[in-house]
């Protein structure tokens, strides 16, 4: 039997960002939170250190500070008539683990979305007409609007202490920034990293071409900051070791650095680490959660936590799962297209071309974040008449880092081993970088989430079953991208243009991108077609509210975290300036 | 590089004991398989290029078969050569042996719930076997397919023969019985660039000799100062791994 835990105002399912910005918000306005991370308790200091953090085959390779699938994965296939099966390993993009989530092993990339992107559906039917969107094409619109977010967008980029350089402040166009930003209040609060070489060539090269290349908004802080918690964020390195990596000089933006040591201070909050949540305890008749129940890894002990509010803060599919194994939200069923939970599950849908050139590239200094990009074929910042598809997607050069068991080129024709491969590779590894199409996945019918028939975690819970696969948008939307990305290496007068591989074939192993799962639980504006509403409160459970990836309708193109950070503002605020006054629902039903 | 064509299986015992015992056979091979003084260019001169230690040591897990076999296959992969020794020089057996013989090589971060099923190609990993029993029979299963095909282990083909076996298991185009011979291959094939490009903690990669070959510093990464000054200049440093900070 369950022991019961004293209840307390809020309990947290979660301690990435999401939870811990939450957790800082409530515990600001004066509630008692509880945040219950599944995963082992870290701090950058004794786990992020010198010189053992800079291990390749330890944390890049085996996934150090991913989450283990022995305790949980996913299943997989690629539509409803498959049988779906376990990854048994992360031969597909992997999930997070451990207190900080992704933000600890994050690249740092700081995005806002589009604002078309928000009323997508809207703005598409309006520019091409009513039959535009084609049926299994089920886009919503977010119901909010870049306007709405804008606040939160400017206080998580004072968080992190993004570094950029803005391009629309307050309706001003400037100079050097990404002209297709939605408006800003304030400019970056750090300064633009150093561009590298990789940045250098492209940039010209993209200008050359008319585009409009910028730095890439990076929470990789270019100078100490002192962040809006008071928080001091170190100086980026240039170490090439952020993505998969912890950061040991403090600068790459985390919940580690830029939120914890401050929450962790709070006698409000308690942080309970290794509590595996296994269940949301529903009452149905009241369309409320009374808490939530977990295991304590270090026991095995059942813990109930009752709670006044709970937040799920966890990855997409730990959201999704949780909703569905307590029945809150009708199940989303692709032949009928009703039900909202584990609907419009995306991806995203990325693609490169490698350039080979003279200059010394010393891809070994570098940052998570590539170093310039263009957003000239993002969203719809160009004319989609007659392209067959919708949406687009940032390109950039990726010199992320020399890691050289993951990063080395060699030019098309090279064999995979022996004394011709070797002299490839130290030919060109010094002189070669990707350009990345980073693009859009807009959801389908068929691609969503429900649970597994058969194959459970380490607690019995069922599995996240992912029905997913790629269709013709994405292959047209990266055959077109990838092309854009060719012209620019031409441009640039590489010596050699690898062969340019847009996305092609089914999604799975060895065929996904970057680690950006989306929706499951996505807000919207009418209960029939989503699981949230607009401040990312539960529709079936007023004192339950969804944050992060899960509540996104579909995938814009650009990296998800600097919108999952301001959505967690904005539910905050809504949460304490509105709902705490009167708890209940905040949009009429 | 040294063609193995002429080894019979006394040399194989013989080699197999010496890696066993003091390794000299492989010390002295990799002494003959130093990069050419004009290779060594890039290492700053001020630096004697000091004596390597033994690379052989106890096997943890490999059996002689497998150590054979494995030895050939990444002396195919990374041939002896003017810009490194021979794979095997390079330590990857003991970095092989050391991944087989952990955590990786048994599973530990593996869903290994049933039922096992066969998937399709999207679904990845689907075996219920470890790293390690894959790596065994994986071998095992090799070893049959060039008896049958070439009329010997692995081990003991020509260097032309391992090359075009490896190149077959490569396309899909030897029939392994019940492994499939194109995913051994990738294992394989992955587990030497892993352990050639490695920090040398891990026993391959001896004298961080891969980093000096494509020219990748190592530790401690801290660039701060540097990333502006060296942008777009040839940059040669001697490369540091986490023993030289340890």
């Amino acid at each position: 039997m369950a022991k019961t835990m004293k209840s307390v105002d809020a309990v947290m399912v979660g301690m990435g960002w999401s939870g811990s910005i939450m957790a800082r918000e409530l515990t600001k306005a004066g509630l008692t939170v509880v945040g219950l991370e599944r995963g082992v308790d870290k701090s950058p200091r004794e786990n992020f250190a010198l010189p053992g953090i800079r291990d390749e085959l330890k944390y890049r390779v085996r996934q150090e500070l991913m989450l283990d699938t022995s305790i949980e994965t996913h299943t997989l296939r690629n539509n409803p008539s498959e049988l779906a099966l376990p990854m048994r390993k992360w031969d597909v993009p992997p999930v997070g683990d451990g207190l900080g989530g992704a933000g600890a092993h994050w690249n740092g990339v700081t995005w806002r979305f589009s604002p078309s992107e928000f009323v997508l559906r809207s703005h598409l039917t309006e520019r091409y007409g009513r039959n535009a969107i084609p049926a299994e094409m089920t886009i919503q619109d977010w119901g909010i609007t870049y306007d709405d977010l804008e606040p939160h967008y400017d206080h998580f980029e004072r968080l992190c202490g993004t570094s950029g350089k803005a391009g629309n402040l307050r309706g001003e166009r400037i100079e050097g920034g990404n002209p297709f930003e939605g408006p800003r209040q304030n400019d970056y609060p750090n300064k633009p990293l150093i561009m590298s070489q990789a940045g250098l060539i492209f940039t010209k090269a993209a200008q050359n071409l008319g585009y409009h290349p910028f730095p890439t908004p990076a929470s990789n802080s270019s100078s100490p900051y002192v962040n809006s918690e008071g928080l001091t964020v170190g100086q980026c390195q240039y170490c090439g070791h952020c993505e998969y990596f912890g950061c040991e000089a403090n600068a790459k933006a985390s919940p580690l650095v830029c939120v914890l040591p401050a929450l962790m201070q709070d006698p409000k909050f308690e942080l309970r680490t290794q509590a595996y949540v296994r269940e949301l305890i529903y009452d149905k008749a009241a369309k409320k959660v009374r808490g939530v129940v977990y295991v304590d890894r270090r026991s095995g002990e059942e813990i109930e936590q009752p709670a006044d509010m709970v937040v799920l803060c966890a990855y997409p599919f730990n959201n999704t799962l949780l909703l569905l194994t307590a029945g809150i939200g009708a199940a989303y069923d692709p032949v009928t297209g009703k039900g909202v939970v584990g609907k419009n599950y995306c991806h995203q849908t990325t693609s490169s071309v490698t350039m080979f050139v003279e200059d010394e590239i010393n891809p070994w200094i570098g940052t998570g974040v590539s170093p310039a990009a263009i957003d000239d074929f993002q969203a719809d910042n160009f004319d989609h008449s007659g392209l067959g598809f919708f949406g687009g997607g940032f390109i950039s050069p990726s010199v992320s880092g020399g890691r050289p068991i993951q990063v080395r080129a060699a030019p098309p024709g090279t064999p995979r081993w022996g004394s011709a491969w070797k002299e490839a590779t130290a030919r060109w590894y010094n002189h070669s970088f990707p350009l990345n199409c980073h693009g859009i996945s807009y959801a389908h019918r068929n691609n969503y989430l429900d649970l597994d028939p058969t194959y459970k975690d380490a607690i019995g819970r069922p599995l996240i079953r992912m029905t997913y696969n790629y269709f013709d948008n994405d292959y047209k939307m990266s055959a077109f991208l990838t092309e854009k990305a060719v012209g620019i290496a031409r441009a640039a007068n590489a010596t050699i243009v690898g062969n340019p591989q847009p996305r092609r074939g089914n999604y799975g192993a060895n065929n996904g991108g970057a680690a950006h799962h989306t929706g499951g639980a996505i807000m919207g504006t009418d209960p029939t077609t989503s699981a949230l509403n607009r401040y990312l409160q539960c529709w079936e459970a007023s004192n339950l509210f969804v944050m992060g990836g899960a509540a996104f309708p579909q995938n814009p193109g650009h990296n998800p975290t600097g919108t999952i950070g301001a959505l967690t503002y904005w539910s905050a605020h809504a949460i304490t300036s509105q709902y705490l006054k009167s708890p209940g629902p905040l949009v009429a039903a | 590089m040294s063609d193995d064509s002429t080894h019979d299986s006394i040399a194989r015992r013989s080699f197999l004991k010496g890696a066993g015992a003091a390794g000299t056979a492989v010390a002295t091979a990799l002494s003959g398989a130093l990069p050419a003084p004009a290779e060594a260019q890039t290492t700053p001169p001020a630096k004697e290029a000091s004596p390597l230690p033994p690379a052989a040591e106890p096997l943890l897990t490999l059996t002689a078969t497998e150590a054979a076999f494995l030895s050939a296959a990444y002396d195919t992969f990374i041939p002896a050569d003017r810009l490194s020794p021979s794979g095997t020089d390079c330590g990857l057996l003991a970095f092989i042996d050391r991944q087989l013989a952990g955590a990786w090589g048994s599973g530990a971060r593996l869903y290994r719930s049933g039922p096992f099923i066969k998937g399709t190609r999207e679904q990845g990993y689907q075996l219920s076997l470890t790293p390690r029993e894959f790596f065994a029979v994986g071998i095992k299963a090799a070893n049959a397919w060039t008896r049958k095909t070439y009329g010997k282990d692995f081990d003991r083909l020509s260097a032309v023969e391992r090359e075009a076996a490896l190149k077959a298991l490569d396309a899909g185009k030897a029939e392994l019985n019940e492994v499939n011979g194109k995913q051994f291959l990738e294992m394989l094939l992955a587990s030497a660039m892993e352990g050639f490009f490695a920090d040398p903690i891990y026993g391959g990669n001896r004298d961080k000799v891969s980093w000096r070959m494509v020219g990748y510093p190592g530790l401690p990464a801290t660039y701060a100062g540097k990333a502006l000054e060296y942008r777009g200049k040839k940059i040669v440093i001697e490369p540091q791994s986490i023993t030289d900070f340890s």
